[in-house]
């Protein structure tokens, strides 16, 4: 197993009202380690407390109590200079759900430059990141438009690629697909995908799709502030009756399988996360019994 | 509103075009103290001239520098008004009888003054807002005003403020667009009734508009901070404005003009003004 | 006999501009009165266009749009035509009348609004108001309803959304997003649309808002036996709600028809572009690897029973 990069113990945070009086406890003690490299999903359904945790993790948000740690450095327990708050941010990038509301400049090429002019990247290596970053994305061709003649998908790989060009270690994806249509969603998963393999990037992608969590190599279930399941999608949807107490429901595929085992069916319910998987299951299921059927006829 | 440009900005490709926006903000400036320094007929025909010549090198259409004129036509007719029936002079045209009493002098200055709000108006146009878009405008007000964060303005933040206005103009006019139609399909109705009763109809629209605004720069102050925004100091730039030959050329041009008008004054011929 | 019938409609954006586009081309269909029909198609299919069109917001570049055989876009002369025989207007002055019939035609419009009700995407941004209770009845009260009646159209619609009483008297604003949309989609039932369009009902909630939400429509439309449209990307939605379905590409109608007819097309409607629901796909695969299940499955519990009696017979049996 790789380096820890984010460790959290018993995390928490509570808003408080406009007034300063009631609290209202948002997160609830949250441990987890995430490790470099990871591609983790976070479920939970809306208010379940699951944005709350990435906005610690990036600092928009100061923890109540608990402890934070982010690349070896504790950022819970003391007053943090904002030389470290900004060394923290272009190492954690986040991508938000709104393509519209993230995009600053009025040309696609110098919003891709706002994080690392706001670092002071000095020329040519700024230049070579926008550039780079664009390609990455697969919008070198859109450099010079004006973002809000894109389409949502393109919208958003660009905020990505904002991001990118701060060269973080880890991305958080703040429900970056939920605004978007069928192939906006793909563009973006696909990149997704790309950045955690090809670059190594620590990503979390907070969402309520399931299909979408289902790419990723682990899931945390947050439902009312708490961790409630860490496991890899195949343990997860594994256990469809918890996850549709919180109001989620597994892949059409998964719940195939699961009615099928319940309705006397003794397939093997252990590999369920994708089509193909389930697929498999179903066919080395029916040719173990139609063997057995033939065995029982000779 | 939809599929135009924002603005007044007339894309195309034309030496006016191509000149450092910093030149043309300066050069903007230089024309209108031109514009000041005419006294005589000469240095009104010279100004005309000169005009003339802007909208050619800037390639853009006739029709569309003289509708920009339109807004001002009020001003101009005005001012003109004001110069024949008030200019007191010596030779009186009309009837010693009459009461009303219109001097050549009088004319004349309705004229100049008519030319010069005209060539005012469309030499500021053709440098500033039909050749350079908004936004290049924007980033050549904080080069040239920069020596004013000496004295602690804040011209990055001003500057910042305006990209980011350009930046949501259009989201926010397509966003008024489909509240009102979500309001009409509720049987909304903008257009009929007393002007109170119209102005309280807007409520519906302006409400959740405000809303949103807010909500989205919310996410953008969000956004911005993710992406170590922390105000302009120690910030690098991807485009930097580099001045070329040919603009320090362009303004010494227009200085020249100047230049050659205040002369005019003292060497050229037909009516002056006082 | 359709509810509503567009006959030969295109519509051109910004014809003229170099922005010229067609988003509708030549589209005739017919939507079954009393029914739940889905729209589905990429962005930039078409659908959207064609959904402000049903209520007047936008008119047709060309064709007609029929609202139980009436052309909703009957130009101005043409509803002169039809007043003129008619007596109030008949022994009234020429201007009168012009003033009476312009009068007609905007009436004619905002009845229209009121009989096609409209829920637009992200329908929340609509809300205004102090309370839930005010913002839901802001249409009835532009029908010119009475106090009693707006009241109870208010506490209707609140029930067919899942709204609890005690939300009514709260600020829109202090809802959470799921709620926020069902009070927009009560806003626009309060109205009893005769035909109720909407545009991705459930764009960015999560499965439980969703649930609530086409819960919602479906009650009002089973209680009301009013015809619904419902245009939206997610196939798996259509599947489980819809009566019929409409599949369109590049402004034009590719697929219509029950939604079995349409799932059973599954090459054709991967070919467009579509997602197809997962349980969908995974069938097909199930054929691929030489198993013999009916392909025309689109949910969860008929896949359940078609595999089952596959494994446990060796037999489709359709």
């Amino acid at each position: 197993m790789s380096d820890i990069y984010i460790h959290t113990e018993k995390l928490c945070f509570s808003y408080t009202d406009a007034d300063g009086k009631a609290e209202h406890p948002a997160l609830n003690g949250i441990s987890v380690d995430i490790h470099e490299g990871e591609y983790v999903a976070v479920l939970g359904h809306n208010g379940s407390g699951k944005s709350t945790f990435a906005k610690l993790l990036n600092l928009i948000l100061e923890p109540t109590s608990g402890k934070l740690v982010i690349g070896d450095v504790e950022l819970t327990g003391r007053e943090l200079s904002d030389e470290e708050v900004l060394q923290l941010r272009r190492n954690v990038g986040m991508v938000f759900q709104n393509p519209d509301n993230q995009l600053v400049a009025t040309i696609v090429e110098e919003d891709v430059a706002f994080g690392p002019e706001n670092l002071g990247v000095p020329h040519p290596e700024l230049r070579e990141r926008v550039d780079g970053a664009l390609a990455a994305v697969d919008m070198s061709d859109y450099a010079h438009h004006e973002p809000h003649r894109l389409s949502g998908g393109q919208k958003q790989r660009v905020a990505i690629a904002g991001i990118i060009a701060m060269m973080p270690k880890c991305i958080i994806f703040d429900e970056s697909t939920a605004m978007l249509d069928p192939s906006g969603r793909r563009e973006v998963l696909n990149t997704i995908q790309m950045l955690n393999c090809e670059h190594g990037i620590t990503v979390l992608n907070i969402t309520h799709y399931m299909n979408e969590a289902a790419m990723a190599d682990r899931i945390l279930v947050i439902n009312d502030g708490e961790l409630l399941m860490d496991g890899t999608p195949d343990e997860i949807f594994a256990q469809r009756e918890i996850l549709r107490r919180v109001g989620l429901e597994v892949p059409q595929c998964a719940a195939l399988i699961h009615e099928l085992r319940k309705s006397g069916i003794d397939i093997d319910g252990t590999k369920i996360s994708t089509v193909e998987d389930c697929a498999e299951l179903i066919a080395s299921y029916y040719a173990k019994t139609s063997l057995k059927q033939e065995e029982q006829d000779v | 509103m939809k599929g135009v440009a924002f603005g007044q900005y007339y894309p195309a490709v034309s030496p006016m075009h191509r000149i450092d926006p910093r030149a043309k903000v300066i050069m903007a400036v230089l024309y209108i103290v031109c514009t000041f320094l005419c006294k005589n007929l000469t240095g009104f025909i010279a100004l005309l001239l000169s005009a003339i010549l802007l909208v050619t090198l800037s390639h853009i259409p006739l029709k569309l520098v003289l509708r920009s004129l339109r807004p001002i036509l009020f001003i101009i007719a005005f001012t003109s008004v004001i110069n024949i029936f008030m200019t007191k002079g010596e030779t009186l045209l009309t009837p010693e009888s009459w009461k009303i009493k219109i001097y050549a002098e009088g004319i004349w200055n309705a004229l100049f003054m008519v030319l010069r709000i005209t060539v005012l108006i469309i030499g500021t146009g053709i440098f500033l807002t039909y050749t350079t878009t908004p936004i290049a405008l924007t980033d050549a007000l904080e080069y040239l005003l920069s020596p004013l964060k000496k004295i602690k303005i804040p011209v990055h933040d001003f500057a910042m403020m305006m990209t980011i206005a350009l930046r949501f103009i259009p989201t926010l006019t397509e966003e008024t667009e489909k509240i009102m139609n979500a309001q009409k399909a509720r049987g909304a109705d903008f257009t009929t009734g007393s002007l109170l009763k119209r102005a309280k109809a807007l409520i519906p629209i302006l409400v959740p508009l405000f809303v949103s605004a807010f909500n989205r720069a919310f996410d953008l102050a969000s956004a911005m901070e993710c992406r170590c925004y922390h105000g302009g100091e120690g910030r690098t730039r991807l485009n930097v404005l580099h001045y070329r030959a040919v603009d320090f050329v362009a303004i010494l041009l227009v200085a020249a003009f100047g230049v050659g008008l205040f002369f005019l004054n003292r060497y050229g011929f037909g009516y002056t003004l006082s | 006999m359709y509810k509503i019938y567009l006959d030969h409609v295109s519509y051109i954006y910004g014809q003229g501009t170099p922005f010229e586009k067609k988003a509708l081309d030549d589209v005739s269909l017919g939507i079954r009165a009393g029914c739940m029909t889905g729209i589905i198609g990429h962005t930039g299919s078409g659908k959207s266009t064609m959904m402000q069109l049903l209520n007047g917001l936008a008119s047709p570049t060309e064709g007609k749009v029929l609202l139980d055989d009436y052309d909703i876009n009957s130009r101005p002369e043409e509803v002169l035509e039809a007043c003129k025989s008619l007596p109030p207007y008949r022994n009234l002055s020429k201007s009168a009348a012009k003033k009476a019939i312009k009068a007609e035609v905007t009436r004619r419009r905002r009845e229209l609004c009121f009989r096609v009700g409209l829920v637009m995407q992200y329908p929340e941004y609509q809300l205004f108001e102090e309370t839930v209770f005010k913002d839901i009845a802001f249409g009835p009260q532009n029908m010119g309803l009475s106090e009693e009646e707006i009241k109870a159209r208010v506490l209707e619609a609140a029930e067919f959304t899942g709204i609890e009483s005690d939300l009514l008297d709260k600020s829109p604003f202090d809802l959470s997003g799921g709620q926020k949309r069902r009070v927009a989609l009560a806003g626009v039932i309060a109205m009893r649309p005769e035909v109720l369009v909407l545009d991705e009902p459930a764009a960015g909630l999560d499965p439980r808002g969703r649930d609530f939400i086409f819960e919602g429509i479906s009650h009002y439309q089973k209680t009301t036996g009013s015809t619904v449209l419902i245009v939206s990307h997610s196939m798996e939605d259509m599947a489980r709600y819809c009566d019929d379905m409409v599949v369109m590409a590049n402004g034009q109608v590719k697929m219509h028809g029950n939604c079995k007819e349409v799932f059973s097309k599954v090459s054709d409607l991967s070919s467009i572009g579509l997602d197809i629901p997962q349980i969908t796909q995974l069938m097909a695969l199930l054929r691929e690897k030489g198993m013999d299940v009916p392909q025309d499955i689109y949910t969860v519990d008929a896949a359940v029973s078609a595999v089952k009696r596959f494994l446990e017979t060796g037999k489709g049996g359709v």
